[in-house]
């Protein structure tokens, strides 16, 4: 267990032109912590994760677990453990060859070491396994010997770089599980690189979110998901997507096609309205200020609630997408014209500029019109 | 990153498809009339070579050919006691076994430079590399004799040895097998503690089975029956290796056909036994795989 210290990171890959893979990445990871990296595919996520595992060398910043610099160190030297996305696991070895391998080059002692490797095998049920080759195992079996590999000689923390991405649905979750009860029981401090945001959202203590090697936000999940910082965060975590819709305030109010809402403390000018597909449902009529017209496209039916599709109308945005979730009872036909009602208490406000989000300074609620 | 590696039949069973098509396939097929002609060409000579070191020299002269009418063991006692052979042998098996080792040694460490190592100037010295496999042997001769010269080296063993240590083509073999195995093992490794030559022994090396094996065949049998080489760098009979002490056997005039078939099937058994040994490796070649 340790206390990771991430201080400006930067990674540039030599070329014409070179390649900023890092930027300035600074991040204190607690004790104990899991912190889940997410962000779409080219943001830096694993690179974040070579580089605290010494396999990319860093152009600058400092890499600190408990108080030592490690950024010159071999990747042997750290005591920190990997997880492959490939699992990477040693193909002519046994599964107990695999497990003792990183002992072995330790140079346990023959006792330690077989108590060690049952130990792990045991935790992680691979004791039937053991004299398996990783050939001859499914991909939830080798996933678990690569855990294993990396439990075994317990080390300061814990690297996983997209572990369940070549699983099947079902084992991924079940694996998902595994990994977070592993975490729970072992308590080390652990780094996980994901694309998938279920994933991070529910086995991350603190996500990062990524893009372009900045680091875009870290906290909770819920905070994230709740209080994006910015319009790429709303965009990125959550499915469906946050919905976003251009519009402008003045003196305080929001207007954008027929919606009027009070937004305090937003100062004037271009802004893009936020609202999760959870902040939106399907009106009657009334709801002078707060609905919406959408012609309908399709509807995803995923059996506990339909997720409605479709176009806004009568706005700026007539070509902006909206998706907003509904019971199975509501299912509209294509091309149906539909009033959608925006619970102001889900709307998030965002400079268009600058792509930050504005902080309100009170609730946003209806406008009355003048 | 996914890989393009099939986990291994033997934890699949066979389809049933499969199963039919292993019940049928001793059954004749089109290709078999193709490919029974000639094999049966390829055997030819082979069998020639057989049947004339086991025949008088007149039942080797005849025409049309024919079986000969009593086996002639007395074509071997005649070749071992006769020439120099035993010496032969070991010079070629000196040399072969030398250059072996160290073509698998060294081609398998510069192939993994070039695969792996980053550092200044290695495209460039990997373009010359194939380039010198673009020049024939012919041209370089008479420069390599110079060199060789220059070493001291001519007519002493060391001559076949030393421009042979390392071939341009086993390099450029073993970096394209380096290349197709993933970077992720050889990163857990440095990870697990491995320093880079044990990521090299313990994990690379292990894998690359039938491409070694493939390099030693090749190198064994371009060694074994190389005959311009020596012809250039040796002279004298006692360091002369198989393939030159054979020529010995032809006369300007007349030739002990028999002798030279029986001295030349001696000549080849190494080979053909190194052959089936290492074909074993190559049906054997890692199927399995840790990499989903």
């Amino acid at each position: 267990m340790a206390l990771i210290v991430l201080e400006g990171l930067r990674k540039v890959y030599p070329g014409k032109p070179p390649v900023v893979a890092l930027e300035g990445l600074d991040l204190t990871i607690e004790d104990g912590e899991l912190v889940a990296f997410v962000g779409p595919s080219g943001c830096g996520k694993s690179t974040v994760l070579r580089c605290v595992a010494g396999l990319e060398r860093l152009s600058a910043g400092r890499v600190i677990i408990d108080g030592r610099e490690i950024q010159e160190l071999p990747p042997g030297k750290r005591d920190i453990a990997m997880v492959f996305q490939s699992y990477a696991l040693y193909p002519h070895l046994t599964v107990y060859k695999n497990l003792a391998f990183p002992l072995k080059e330790r140079h346990v002692p023959r006792n330690r070491l077989d108590a060690e490797v049952r130990r792990v095998a045991e935790m992680l049920e691979l004791t039937p396994l053991l004299r398996r080759r990783p050939g001859q195992l499914s991909g939830g079996q080798r996933q678990r010997v690569a855990m294993g590999r990396a439990l075994v000689r317990e080390p300061l923390a814990f690297l996983l770089d997209e572990p369940l991405s070549n699983l099947d649905a079902k084992l991924r979750t079940q694996m998902r599980t595994e990994i977070a009860a592993i975490h729970r029981r072992l308590g080390i401090t652990s780094i996980y690189v994901t694309h998938d945001q279920v994933e991070a959202m529910t086995l991350g203590q603190r996500i990062v979110v990524m893009r372009d090697g900045q680091l875009q936000q870290a906290g909770p999940p819920a905070e994230v998901y709740e209080n994006p910082a910015n319009l790429f965060v709303a965009g990125f975590l959550g499915t469906p997507s946050m919905n976003l819709l251009t519009g402008r305030t003045h003196r305080g109010v929001l207007s954008a096609g027929p919606l009027r809402l009070v937004v305090p403390g937003a100062p004037d000018g271009d802004a893009v309205l936020g609202i999760r597909p959870e902040g939106l449902s399907a009106a009657g009529a009334g709801g002078e200020g707060t609905c919406l017209e959408m012609v309908v496209s399709h509807v995803e039916a995923l059996g506990n609630e339909n997720l409605v599709h479709g176009w806004v109308t009568g706005t700026e945005d007539s070509a902006m997408p909206l998706v907003f979730r509904a019971p199975p009872r509501v299912n509209p036909r294509g091309q149906e014209r539909l009033s959608v009602r925006i619970d102001p208490a889900h709307l998030l406000v965002f400079d268009k500029a600058s792509e930050k989000r504005i902080p309100l300074s009170g609730p946003v609620a209806p406008a009355r019109r003048l | 990153m996914p890989y393009p590696t099939e986990p291994p039949a033997l934890v699949k069973p066979l389809p049933d498809d499969d199963l039919s098509q292993a019940a049928h396939s001793h059954r004749p097929s089109p290709w078999h009339f193709l490919l029974l002609p000639l094999s049966l060409v390829m055997l030819t000579p082979l069998v020639w070579m057989v049947v004339t070191a086991v025949s008088t020299p007149e039942e080797s002269r005849q025409f049309p050919p024919a079986l000969p009418t009593s086996i002639q063991w007395s074509n071997f006692a005649d070749v071992w006691a006769g020439s120099p052979f035993g010496h032969w042998l070991v010079n070629t098996a000196i040399v072969s076994g030398v250059v072996l080792v160290s073509n698998l040694v060294l081609c398998s460490t510069a192939g993994y430079a070039f695969a792996r190592l980053r550092f200044r100037g290695s495209g460039l010295a990997f373009m010359l590399l194939l380039t010198t496999l673009m020049v024939p042997f012919q041209v370089v001769l008479i420069p390599t004799l110079l060199i060789v010269k220059s070493f001291g080296l001519i007519d002493h063993l060391g001559a076949l040895i030393v421009p042979n240590l390392v071939t341009a083509f086993g390099v450029f073999m073993m970096r394209q097998f380096f290349l197709a195995l993933p970077p992720d093992l050889e990163e857990a490794g440095r990870i697990d503690g491995a320093s880079r030559l044990g990521v090299f022994m313990k994990i690379l090396l292990p894998l690359m089975g039938p491409p070694l094996a493939t390099l030693a065949i090749l190198t064994f049998l371009s060694i074994w029956n190389d005959f311009l080489w020596p012809l250039v760098a040796i002279q004298s009979p006692e360091n002369m290796t198989m393939q030159l002490g054979l020529s010995t056997f032809q006369g300007a005039h007349l030739t002990d056909w028999p002798l030279l078939m029986a001295a030349t099937l001696m000549s080849q058994l190494p080979v053909i036994v190194l052959f089936l040994l290492a074909q074993r490796v190559f049906v054997r070649s890692i199927a399995s795989s840790g990499i989903k």
